[in-house]
């Protein structure tokens, strides 16, 4: 006899589990186990659009009420994405429509959303509460309009740095007299102005809103009305920052502020004109989260702000703070968690270099807590970057980006392998890292084999050869995601390691020198795969064997190939007669 | 071994047999035929001379000849980039740019680039021996894409201009010429569109409300003869041109000590001062700025506000250089011009 654990009380458990990975892990003990979880599973996470296709999706997980999809490769956000390669949301909500309409959430990053798959959303599920679109582009406000004068309880509205079609300020007019359910509202991504009185009696209205992201064309005065009838609000992103202000008005705005006794999150602050930054004073004792990556604001003025924000856990800034406001920063916000240094000018052609290596080396020291950095710099050191693993070896998630391509150690002359090796043996819980500066395929032997967490690595314009590739995909056990670009490595690492690329979600590769055949046995050898080469320029099938392909971009799938690529992606299923010819591997 | 040393022994091992070398397991020797980069099992040569190195590529595949780069002086024949896969015979060749500044398409400048890499690495071993500096070599290798993007050294730069077929608003190996604007690169930095269009309507947006004070931060480039980057100071953090010249004076110190010599650890910075405002004050250099039509004038010949107005770049120019400049009546009559 065995022991079965009844189902009733597996779900029981269940019902306790909210992590993806832990219920992907059920769900693989056995098949009742599999059916249980699937039966259960309400949020349900595909970080690749195209791994898995809708009606498998909507089949498995009947009882589904979020669903997070992801689309174009991460470098789509650096314009290395040809426009109309894919990504599109409407196959998904089409099947979601269809047979799960008590679904609730949907949240998509760097997909193509349409009017119509909008307008679906808003007539296809009643309960439908909250839609949050990152980085995605295709609708206009005329698809945000339908979403707002549709959804009864609608909580969530988010677009977050979407392209928008933007048509005018209407949209905002579509939300019913009688919607009082919003609970956050980001439309920060839009140009247009929008009817102020209907945002104020939208604001007034909605007793529970907690999250307020306004677009630049709201003004101070517009921000100061609205704080007066929101003060509860825990997140905030200004309009524009710069209108001329009487003294008066000025401390009118002060104290609208001072009254949000909940802000945790500030952000928006386009424009700020440093003597409006004392307007904020009062409530940076309690910030959690500041965004002043938009505030061209000099280094005095920006450490006078951060230095009241001693309860700072995440910093966005651009490089105009400087060492020195870092090194203030160090001192004054030690409960600091993630820091992000933006360039001020990043096409410059000499950039400003009083923000360098040591600021960062400052944080380091000074914030016992800190997980998450990505920092522009002009140039970088050996030493700086061993200082920092070694001070911080909390460091989860370190993106560098030395401006200058192939820049070595400024000081040394060499490349910066040592400090990456660094990096990758001292931060052990390190999931995410991207490399820049001068770097030898020994940078990448060392990531390989000592950054046993990583799950994400972003290169460009490193390496020697093959060797670099390979140290990777025969390292980095965790490894899910890939991105090179123009880094010189050729087919043989790719071709040897190919059962790697199944145990990862993608690798992306532009601007090597993969060849069109390797891509094709590649396909041949590993069926499971979508070896896309996206090609622009000559069409991979007139070219020869041998020639390198623009871009690459390769993902496990179990939908086999897609249906809807443009004309410059191409895969093995365009073309299946076309045979491999010269290379020969065993 | 120095990092150009290792860098090149690692290269040149790469390019004679990528796969066996490269590879320990076992298959790679058995299976593999030794390739380049490029797949091609013979390695072309690659000379200084273009033409006779195309018509000899018999063996590179049709649409490479079109597109490869071979290296030669700036001047010579090089293959235009074209989408026709027929190979051009030499005589079609136009001189055509190899880092266009701005590309016509993002895939073009991207595809160009990488076929310049292959043809530098299929020809190394060759290039090794044209170039005395070992240095030079390795940026090329390294610098397929972007040779003015070398290493900051300008000895570099140098010997990278003249080496490689620069684009079109380049200069040609003329390393007292200042270093061409370099070549955009798709995507580079890794900053999102979304931001960059964000922060170019602020500039604009600042622009517009020029004249108010107060209005936020004014950060215009200095840049001095002779000193490897430039900074930025913010105008309007200053009140009168004193302020101004006693900050560039703090800024550009290190600079000039260099050119002044060795003074050693102790007495710098009582030395420093001084020597800087005999530097400035005196014969040697002056302060000079690009007004809003592009002419450059001496700095204190308008009133301080009208000067934040137009002033769009600083420049710290040795005195010998700045004489053709425009004197104060030449600027005031700009001035008035403009009133």
């Amino acid at each position: 006899m065995y022991l079965r654990l009844p189902s009733k009380v597996l779900e029981r458990i269940l019902f306790f589990i909210d992590s993806n990975d832990d219920r992907n892990s059920v769900s693989l003990v056995c098949k009742s186990w599999f059916e249980t979880e699937r039966l259960t599973r309400k949020r349900v996470f595909v970080g690749n659009c195209y791994a898995v296709t809708p009606a498998a999706v909507v089949r498995r997980f009947p009882k589904m009420r979020s669903l997070t999809l992801k689309g174009k490769p991460h470098f789509a956000d650096y314009n290395l994405v040809p426009d109309g390669w894919g990504g599109y949301a409407w196959p998904w909500i089409e099947a979601l429509a269809a047979k799960n309409p008590l679904l609730e959430e949907i949240r998509l990053k760097r997909m193509v959303v349409t009017d119509e798959c909008l307008e679906m959303i808003a007539a296809s599920f009643k309960n439908f509460k909250s839609l949050v679109l990152t980085s995605c582009e295709g609708f206009s406000t005329d698809g945000i309009a339908a979403i707002a004068s549709t959804c009864r309880s609608l909580r969530e509205l988010e677009l977050r740095e979407c392209i928008v079609d933007d048509l005018g300020g209407d949209w905002l007019s579509y939300f019913p007299e009688t919607s009082t359910s919003l609970v956050s509202l980001d439309f920060s991504c839009l140009d247009s102005e929008v009817k102020f009185s209907d945002l104020e009696r939208l604001v007034s209205r909605c007793r529970n809103l907690k999250s307020l992201k306004l677009n630049r064309a709201v003004t101070l005065d517009g921000l100061e009305s609205l704080l007066r009838r929101a003060p509860q609000l825990t997140e905030l992103g200004t309009g524009s920052f710069s209108d001329e202000l009487s003294p008066e008005a000025l401390s009118k705005l002060s104290k609208a502020i001072s009254a949000c006794k909940q802000l945790k999150s500030l952000s928006g602050l386009w424009d700020v004109l440093p003597e409006y930054l004392p307007a904020l004073y009062s409530v940076c004792p309690g910030l959690t989260s500041l965004n002043l990556s938009y505030a061209t604001v000099r280094m005095t003025d920006l450490v006078d702000l951060l230095r009241r924000c001693k309860k700072l856990q995440k910093l966005w800034v651009m490089d105009l703070i400087e060492d020195k406001g870092l090194q203030a920063v160090a001192t004054c916000c030690k409960e600091l968690r993630e820091l992000r240094v933006f360039p001020s000018e990043p096409d410059l052609e000499e950039p400003n270099v009083a923000l360098t290596e040591q600021g960062l080396v400052f944080i380091s020291e000074g914030c016992q807590k800190l997980e998450s950095v990505l920092y522009f710099c002009v140039q970088f050191t050996n030493a700086a970057l061993i200082t920092i693993a070694r001070n911080r070896p909390s460091i989860k998630r370190f993106r560098l980006c030395v401006i200058e391509p192939f820049a070595p150690d400024y000081k040394t002359q060499e490349p910066l392998d040592q400090g990456f090796k660094a990096i990758a043996m001292g931060c052990k819980d390190l999931q995410r890292l991207s490399v820049s500066g001068l770097l030898t395929d020994k940078a990448f032997e060392y990531i390989g084999k000592h950054a046993k967490n990583l799950g994400m690595l972003s290169i460009a314009f490193a390496g020697d050869s093959d060797l670099m590739l390979h140290h990777l995909l025969s390292g980095c056990k965790k490894l899910r995601k890939l991105e090179i670009r123009d880094c010189p490595f050729g087919d043989t690492a790719l071709l040897e390691n190919a059962w790697k690329l199944e145990t990862m979600r993608s690798l992306w590769m532009s601007s090597c020198f993969v060849s069109f055949g390797a891509c094709k046995l590649l396909s041949q050898k590993m069926p499971r795969l979508n070896v896309e080469v996206i090609d622009e320029m000559y069409p991979p099938e007139t070219r020869p064997e041998s020639s390198p392909v623009e871009r690459i971009y390769i993902y496990r799938t179990l939908a086999g190939p897609r249906l809807d690529m443009p004309e410059f992606v191409w895969t093995i299923h365009k073309n299946p007669e076309i045979g491999v010819s010269h290379l020969a591997i065993k | 071994m120095t990092p150009e040393e290792e860098l090149q022994s690692n290269v040149s091992v790469a390019s004679s047999s990528p796969t066996s070398n490269c590879i320990s397991r076992s298959t790679a020797a058995g299976g593999l035929k030794e390739h380049n980069y490029l797949g091609l099992s013979d390695c072309s040569s690659v000379g200084s001379s273009t033409l006779s190195g195309l018509a000899e590529d018999d063996k590179a595949t049709i649409s490479l000849k079109a597109t490869e780069l071979t290296l030669g002086l700036p001047g010579s024949q090089s293959p235009p980039r074209d989408t026709e896969l027929n190979l051009l015979s030499p005589a079609k060749l136009d001189e055509k740019p190899f880092f266009p500044l701005l590309p016509t398409k993002d895939e073009i400048c991207s595809s160009s680039q990488k076929n310049i890499a292959s043809g530098n690495k299929r020809g190394f071993s060759d290039t090794m021996d044209q170039f005395s500096e070992a240095k030079s070599s390795v940026y090329t290798e390294k610098n397929w894409m972007f040779p003015e993007a070398a290493a900051t050294q300008s000895v570099v730069k140098k010997e990278v201009t003249q080496s490689v077929p620069k684009g079109q608003s380049s200069t040609t190996n003329n390393s007292s010429s200042p270093p061409a604007a370099k070549a955009q690169i798709v995507g580079w930095p890794p900053v999102r569109s979304y931001r960059k269009n964000t922060l170019a309507t602020a500039c604009k947006n600042s622009d517009e409300v020029d004249g108010r004070p107060g209005s936020g931060a004014l950060f215009v480039k200095v840049s001095m003869d002779g000193a490897p980057y430039l900074r930025k100071v913010d105008l309007r953090s200053y009140t009168n041109y004193g302020e101004l010249s006693s900050a560039l004076e703090k800024m550009f110190t290190t600079f000039t000590l260099g050119q002044c010599g060795a003074n050693g650890a102790t007495g710098k910075d009582m030395l420093s001062e001084t020597k800087l405002k005999d530097l400035l004050n005196g014969k040697d250099y002056v302060l000079t700025y690009e007004d809003k039509d592009g002419d450059w004038m001496l700095v204190g010949d308008v009133p301080w506000e009208m000067f934040i107005d137009v002033c769009k770049k600083l420049k710290i120019m040795k005195g010998s250089d700045a004489i053709g400049l425009a004197a104060a009546p030449r600027a005031m009559e700009k001035s008035k011009m403009r009133a």
